[in-house]
């Protein structure tokens, strides 16, 4: 039942936001909903690790006449990216507070909405519930970048949603195609699809299929080039949701849809696939070198570290899969304190642009601070969080190839070039006009990203109390292709 | 009583063919609604009488039947028709479908 | 035993928490006390460690805390205490804590005071963690955390855009290395299924020699004490470390986290053993690198870049011990020359000080007379730099030098050579800062002072400790015990024996050897003392007219201007050409072609539409008969 509250407590949350009319009564409305939504999601986190590590299932008939039914459950892996989410949104709601936004009650409700969906993706046990919760993800966040994004917000969110939904169009017609091949009667069940009939062939295609929607939702390289200008345009809570949680669900539905459903097409194509990925690694790396602006300088180290998520994965190895796990999660946390950073620059000095700045450590040690110790979780460094999943990922891709763990390495080398540079052009050096008087990080501020730190070192220093959540499932799922 | 047979099919077939075409070439040729509204009626009716006349010929009721069912619908449809010629005449004074050609592109 | 072997690295970092979270509160005079007094204490523990390792020998790691178990990979915090751990530890709280004492006097005035003993403490944390850890993955967190440290107190003056460059550079070359290391880690784990110690060591003792995959493990690891300890092609970082504070250039970049990759070789010292192929290239790097840097120390006029390289040519000289197997001398070598080269980063220190942030030699002189404390351990360091007896450098560098002599004699005359360039470079450091008369301005002179007690005391410390090191392991040959390397033994006792012992060398043959190298040393001394001191020349100014050959090496070999060539200015036009052209031209091109090619497709369909109604009436009977065309034909 935690499962199914889980999915109803932000819908109803979001509900009444839409429905609240002063606006700071909504943002402490929606901060208070949210932090109850992360209470549940720990209380369905102890309910797993106390008890035999059963999945929380709920099991409705909905359509049974089509096969849909509402099933819910949170496996380990699941769970672990819905403690994220649930953790992650009251901290980007807090981030929101120092920002004024027109129309507050729908930009809340949107992001309680946008909450909802993504639990609903990462608890769905039903190929349809899967895409519908998939497809209800994009619309507040559609919604949240085109109603409160920059200048060129229109053009590039119509891409952006363009862009996504072709890709999830592909991974319907893969998802009935598999339904119909389950045995009879036929339904969308998680346990059914598995047990689909597919030949090599509808493998290979079902496989390209689901690979073209993940890899654009990810992104993978060269199925990208919607993120940067959609990072750049959106309001800071709309990057950070999209950065943070929502390119997840592309790594989430490789992890639980893809690889059951088509293990031979996996082993298959995983090497097509891990090329794409360390070429993206390496790409996306090197152009992060030269971005000038630091949303769009993120937004490519993101690909970059997505990207040897994506390789990790389809190395098919438990190191590499248990790490890619870990990193979703770091990942997930470091680029959401990025994100809050920059914001923070952005609202003080009112530009993103690296050229402008300089400075800021001397006149904001705070500031320098945080900054310094996301930065080390996303370069990184042992004792981070950051370390343990590329760790694990890298050790993982070298077991299966060598070759791709020595040019994904190259990550550690460059990572430290992009963002060490960016550092010290935005924080050391001399002052600027822009930069002279800027003010330290407020205790809002610091109160969102104190939370963050502590998860940056918890899941560095002591990895293993997220490790066992999720390994038992790693392992089915990895044990998988040898049975079928 | 002299059945119907007695007249061969290819009779009716012929006859119709000849009435289906007189339509079509007065709904590709005429400009004038009424007249293409005609036309059509033209065609329906060849198709009705082909349709009775298979019908008689097979021993199946059925043909017969479809004969009063479009008569209906061709009924209806001529009305429908008619309606929209009096509208367009009263907003444009002329009935010659070349003037209506603001939906295009 | 074992709460005192986690307070020996967690006293560190507890003192960073404290200076790192009320950096803005605790007023100097506490974090004076508190910054070396938590070295202190890790250094008594310590001692007391090292006692009660000599009375009970031989111990397991101690294992403190799971930190990454998945499946069969188990890596523990663990520590693994035994002699090569311990002397390491001994070196790192013992200087770390003498540095940590200059430092409250060097860094009186600097703003920054709290900062930067914050970072002073983590680094010893992160050391002791690399030195400390039973498994290879333990030693990359203490190898990555020393590398951050390095380039927070690099950039330490955070303000210079050039410090700036300097930090980044380190950081991001060790990094290069440490892709090295990760990998050599990978490998050893598909070939071991382990990262401990004990467990790899005990399975690759019995492996064949010349083992493929023992010799690209070896050679990975390689990669990693190249960008950490700063041999070729790595070395470039560390000259322009010397942006950092005085006190850190002596810890970190002299004492301490550059020798950690020859710990790290002493460590694996089996591995090494057994990869003869991967022992070649160790030599030969490490023989360029020490002649090299030598050479370009020999040309330097900055104080502290002359330590710089005399630093690159002095770990080079270890490596090459330990690619002849001698790891007990280099072992020795790495402790003594954290003392002289500590004390003589120290002294630099000292005098800058004095100077009033003065670096260059030719700007300086004469001043024995104003700082005699800093003048007397500055040369009793130098000499024992040059290998004078006896002094702790004659032991250990005459160690080395006996044990390449075994192995291979083109070798031992390279090292005496680049013995004989350290002796000039460094009384040439010694002659132009101390002898003759002041160079400098009017107003430097008139601020000339000896540094406080609080910096003379530990420089006089480590002159002592600088002079009567070697007694550590005074050869039988002048009727030592050789009590280091009988303390070592059991670290290295696999590996020696693996190694096919050469014959010995005679006494004879040892006494000739020194002989001949200590005289060559002292006529080069006096050599100098003529030249720079008598004469007084060797100062002419930057643009006189000199060889071709000395240009080149004044200009260190152009090494810095290639590598900007060659890397970094390719890396950013790559950037630019693939963002500009891959990116935007040819991938989002084609997105958006996509997009357009739908809305092009709308637009000319669209012309289909007339608003003809005979045309549509014309096309609708054209269809059907069509259709019924196909039908007939199907």
């Amino acid at each position: 039942m935690l499962t199914v509250l889980l999915i109803l407590l932000p819908l109803a949350l979001s509900l009444i936001t839409f429905m609240i009319k002063d606006e700071g009564a909504v943002k402490k409305f929606a901060l208070a909903g949210s932090l109850a939504e992360f209470a549940v999601a720990v209380a369905a986190f102890v309910q797993y690790k106390t008890s035999c590590h059963c999945t929380l299932l709920f099991h409705a008939d909905w359509f049974s006449s089509m096969g849909i039914s509402l099933r819910f459950g949170l496996d380990g892996i699941g769970l672990l990216l819905v403690a994220m989410t649930t953790f992650l949104v009251p901290v980007i709601i807090l981030s929101t507070f120092s920002h004024s936004y027109k129309l507050p009650s729908s930009f809340y409700g949107l992001i309680l909405l946008m909450e909802m969906a993504l639990v609903g993706v990462f608890a769905s046990f039903d190929g349809m519930m899967f895409y519908i919760f998939w497809e209800l993800a994009l619309i507040p966040a559609w919604f949240i970048c085109a109603l409160w994004g920059g200048n060129d917000r229109i053009r590039i969110t119509f891409k952006f949603f363009i862009f996504t939904f072709t890709g999830s169009l592909f991974m319907l017609v893969a998802l009935i195609w598999v339904y119909l091949r389950t045995p009879a009667p036929h339904s969308f069940g998680f346990e059914w699809m598995l047990a689909a009939k597919l030949s090599p062939m509808e493998q290979s295609w079902i496989f390209a299929a689901f690979f073209l929607a993940f890899a654009i939702k990810i992104p993978i390289f060269p199925f990208h080039t919607w993120q940067p200008d959609t990072y750049a345009e959106s309001p800071p809570a709309g990057s950070m949701l999209l950065a943070g949680i929502m390119l997840k669900m592309g790594l989430f539905g490789i992890i639980r849809w893809l690889i059951p459903i088509c293990p031979q097409a996996v082993q298959q194509w995983a090497p097509g696939a891990m090329t794409l990925g360390v070429i993206g690694i390496v790409y996306a790396s090197v152009i992060a070198i030269r971005q000038q602006d630091l949303k769009r300088l993120v937004a490519y180290s993101s690909i970059a570290h997505v990207g040897l998520i994506a390789t990790g994965i389809f190395a098919c190895s438990i190191y590499a899969m248990e790490g890619a796990v870990i990193q979703m999660v770091s990942h997930g946390i470091n680029i959401v304190g990025l994100f809050i950073i920059i914001d923070a620059i952005e609202r003080r000095t009112g530009t993103r642009e690296i050229a402008k700045l300089g400075g800021i450590a001397s006149k904001a040690p705070r500031l320098a601070i945080f900054f310094m110790i996301i930065l080390l979780g996303s370069v990184a460094l042992p004792l981070t969080n950051g370390f343990v999943g590329e760790f694990l990922l890298l050790l993982g891709i070298f077991e299966a190839h060598p070759i791709f763990a020595a040019v994904a390495g190259l990550t550690i080398i460059l990572s430290a070039v992009y963002m060490l540079w960016m550092y010290q052009r935005v924080m050391l050096g001399k002052t600027n006009e822009l930069t002279a008087n800027i003010t330290d990080l407020t205790w809002v501020e610091m109160a969102t990203l104190i939370p963050l730190v502590v998860m940056i070192f918890w899941i560095g220093v002591y990895p293993s109390f997220f490790i066992e959540t999720s390994l038992g499932d790693v392992l089915q799922i990895l044990s998988l292709p040898i049975n079928k | 009583m002299t059945p119907i047979s007695t007249i061969p099919i290819h009779y009716y077939l012929i006859f119709c063919s000849t009435l289906f075409c007189i339509g079509v070439f007065g709904v590709l040729v005429k400009r004038n609604a009424l007249v293409i509204l005609m036309s059509i009626e033209l065609m329906i009716n060849s198709i009705n009488l082909l349709l009775a006349a298979f019908s008689a010929y097979t021993n199946d009721p059925a043909g017969q039947i479809l004969v009063f069912f479009i008569m209906v619908v061709a009924a209806a449809e001529v009305a429908i028709g008619l309606a929209i010629v009096v509208l367009i005449y009263r907003t444009t004074h002329s009935i010659d479908i070349n003037v209506l050609n603001k939906l295009r592109w | 035993m074992i709460a005192i072997l986690i307070l020996i690295p967690l006293l560190p970092l507890l003192g960073f928490l404290i200076l790192g979270m009320g950096f803005r509160i605790i007023p100097r005079k506490i974090t004076a006390i508190i910054a070396p007094c938590t070295i202190l204490i890790s250094f008594i523990l310590t001692v007391f460690v090292f006692y009660n390792h000599i009375c009970l020998p031989a111990s397991p790691p101690y294992y403190i805390f799971p930190w990454i178990h998945l499946g069969p990979l188990k890596i523990d915090f663990a520590f693994l205490i035994d002699p090569l751990s311990i002397l390491m530890m001994l070196i790192v709280t013992g200087v770390g804590f003498l540095i940590h004492v200059y430092s409250v006097g060097y860094m009186k005035d600097d703003p920054g005071f709290n900062r930067f003993f914050a970072y002073m403490n983590l680094f010893i944390f992160f050391m002791l963690i690399l030195i400390m850890g039973a498994s290879y993955p333990i030693m990359f967190i203490g190898w990555e955390g020393v590398g951050l440290c390095s380039y927070l107190l690099i950039g330490f003056w955070f303000k210079n855009h050039d410090y700036n460059n300097a930090a980044k550079k380190a950081f991001i070359m060790n990094r290069i290395g440490d892709l090295g290391f990760l990998l050599g880690m990978f490998l050893l784990y598909t070939t071991f299924n382990s990262l401990d110690y004990r467990e790899i060591f005990a399975q690759a003792k019995v492996m064949t020699a010349g083992n493929t995959t023992l010799v690209a493990i070896t050679l990975l690891l390689f990669v990693g004490a190249i960008g950490k300890s700063a041999q070729i092609p790595l070395y470039t970082w560390l000259p322009d470390a010397m942006a950092g504070p005085t006190p850190v250039s002596a810890l970190i970049h002299a004492a301490t986290m550059v020798t950690a990759g020859v710990y790290m070789i002493a460590r694996s010292n089996i591995l090494y053993m057994l990869s003869p192929l991967t022992m070649e290239v160790i030599g030969v790097t490490a023989l360029v690198t020490a002649l090299f840097a030598a050479s370009i120390a020999i040309f330097q006029n900055d104080i502290k870049k002359i330590l710089a390289y005399s630093t690159i040519s002095q770990l080079g000289y270890m490596f090459v011990a330990l690619s002849v197997g001698a790891f007990t001398g280099a072992m020795f070598h790495l402790a003594t020359h954290a003392f002289f080269k500590a004390l003589l980063f120290l002294g630099a220190g000292s005098v800058i000080h004095a100077l009033g942030g003065e670096q260059n030699i030719r700007k300086m002189g004469g001043l024995r007379k104003t700082l005699p404390k800093t003048y007397w351990t500055f040369l009793i360091a130098t000499l024992a730099i040059a290998g004078i007896p006896p002094l702790s450098g004659f032991f250990s560098k005459d160690e080395i030098l006996a044990g390449v002599f075994e192995s291979n004699t083109s070798v031992w005359i390279i090292l005496v050579i680049v013995a004989l360039m350290t002796a000039f470079y460094m009384f040439r450091l010694l002659y132009l800062t101390f002898f003759n008369s002041f160079r400098g301005t009017e107003e430097q002179r008139h601020h000339l002072h000896e540094s406080p007690a609080i910096m003379t005391i530990p420089l006089m410390l480590l002159a002592i400790l600088a002079a009567i090191g070697g007694l550590l392991n005074i050869p039988e040959l002048f009727g030592g015990s050789s009590r280091l390397s009988g303390f070592l033994a059991p670290v290295f006792a696999d590996a020696v024996a693996i190694q096919q012992r050469n014959t010995p060398l005679t006494y004879a043959t040892e006494w000739i050897l020194m002989g001949v190298t200590l005289s060559l040393v002292l006529i080069i001394i006096a050599w100098s003392y003529q030249k720079f001191v008598k004469q007084n020349k060797g100062l002419q100014p930057d643009d006189a007219p000199r060889p071709l050959a000395v240009k080149l090496i004044i200009q260190k070999y152009y090494i810095d201007e290639i590598y900007d060539m060659l890397i970094s200015r390719p890396v950013l036009q790559l950037s630019k050409m693939l963002h500009d052209v891959v990116e935007v031209r040819l991938i989002d091109r084609a997105v958006n072609g996509l997009g357009t090619l739908v809305v092009w497709t709308g637009k000319t369909v669209r012309y289909v539409q007339t608003g003809n109604v005979g045309f549509y009436m014309f096309i609708m009977v054209i269809g059907i008969i069509l259709i019924l065309f196909f039908n007939i034909l199907i």
